[in-house]
């Protein structure tokens, strides 16, 4: 019953572009991965909000100041910091497409966040061992949702960077590769960020 | 009339804002200038006032976060037609709504349920 509808090739009134603009492949990558990295922060904010309700519900069990070394925290600290501007290195050696410096700082970024989720699991393990694990109270609960998720993240992150490094290995620093290495930037230091807020929120605010 | 597909067959990454040496290591320094002095305040337990310390640690995490996001994401008004602020605004936004209506919402509720204050027995 329809009638198709049929546009003389002629007909002025033209409803699209006849050919869509080139876009470079990729061209929309920064932006795309920033909003992936906007909604990741509304995850941790519901996270570090739980925490905010029921960080001071011990329930009877212990609190911030006789579980927390602020002296493994500060090094775990560090040790996300260096990962970050070693990070940049690696960035910077890719825009001047040196291949074996790029290699050099992935290595010593993976080193530092291997260092940072050891130090991690370390402390976990302890306050699990002192029976100071996430069934011990809501406070305990929330702490280990929330590092746990950010210890996930940084776990994800060095995955990630080990297949890059298989990647550029394999194929050089092609620009589909440089765009993955710039994602990952994003993430590395987007993950910073969110440390700044744990080691401020749980760590120091609850030590004071 | 030139071709709408010339000058983009060379292959380039994609335009990912990126920032120079200088900026890594002045937002390094800046971070770690910013990551020492909280924890020295809280460590040391220089200031009596509770109060205080909490409020410095706050400020220090906050123009810590801003260091990181100038030097190392390399944020700028003008990133991608600034959508990239516009769409951090957006997430601020939402994210205090979510934490600062949260943590009112609790604690109002606490206050007001707390076994304390039924001073009213339950009628039989």
């Amino acid at each position: 019953m329809s009638t198709p509808i049929i546009t003389e090739p002629t007909d002025p009134r033209v409803f699209h572009p006849e050919e869509e603009p080139h876009h470079p492949e990729g061209h929309s990558t920064p932006l795309g991965f920033w909003i992936y990295l906007m909604s990741d922060c509304l995850i941790f904010a519901t996270l570090f909000g739980t925490f905010a309700v029921l960080g001071h519900r011990y329930g009877g069990g212990p609190g911030p100041k006789e579980l927390f070394d602020l002296w493994l925290i500060a090094l775990n600290t560090a040790m996300l910091l260096f990962s970050s501007i070693t990070y940049g290195f690696a960035m910077l050696a890719m825009h001047r497409g040196d291949q074996k410096e790029v290699m050099k700082w992935l290595g010593i970024t993976a080193g530092f966040g291997l260092a940072f989720l050891a130090i991690e699991l370390y402390e976990f393990n302890h306050l699990i061992h002192i029976g100071a694990g996430p069934g011990r109270s809501a406070f305990l609960s929330a702490f280990f949702t929330l590092v746990g998720t950010h210890g996930l993240h940084v776990t994800f992150g060095l995955i990630w960077m080990a297949a890059l490094v298989l990647q550029v290995r394999k194929h050089g620093l092609t620009s589909a590769n440089q765009r993955r290495l710039e994602c990952l930037s994003m993430f590395w230091h987007f993950l910073d960020v969110i440390w700044i807020g744990v080691f401020t929120f749980v760590y120091l605010m609850g030590m004071i | 009339m030139s071709d709408p597909h010339e000058g983009h067959h060379e292959t380039h990454a994609a335009p990912f804002p990126h920032g120079t040496k200088q900026d890594y290591v002045t937002g390094f320094i800046l971070a770690a200038i910013l990551t020492a002095i909280p924890f020295f305040l809280v460590m040391s337990g220089i200031f009596s006032s509770e109060r205080l310390t909490a409020f410095l640690v706050l400020i220090c995490a906050v123009a810590q976060i801003i260091v990181h996001m100038v030097y190392f994401l390399h944020m700028s008004p003008k990133a991608e037609g600034g959508w990239t602020l516009i769409s951090l605004v957006f997430t601020i936004i939402v994210l205090v709504i979510a934490v600062v209506g949260t943590v009112w919402v609790m604690y109002h509720m606490d206050a007001n349920m707390m076994p304390g204050m039924m001073t009213e027995p339950p009628a039989n």
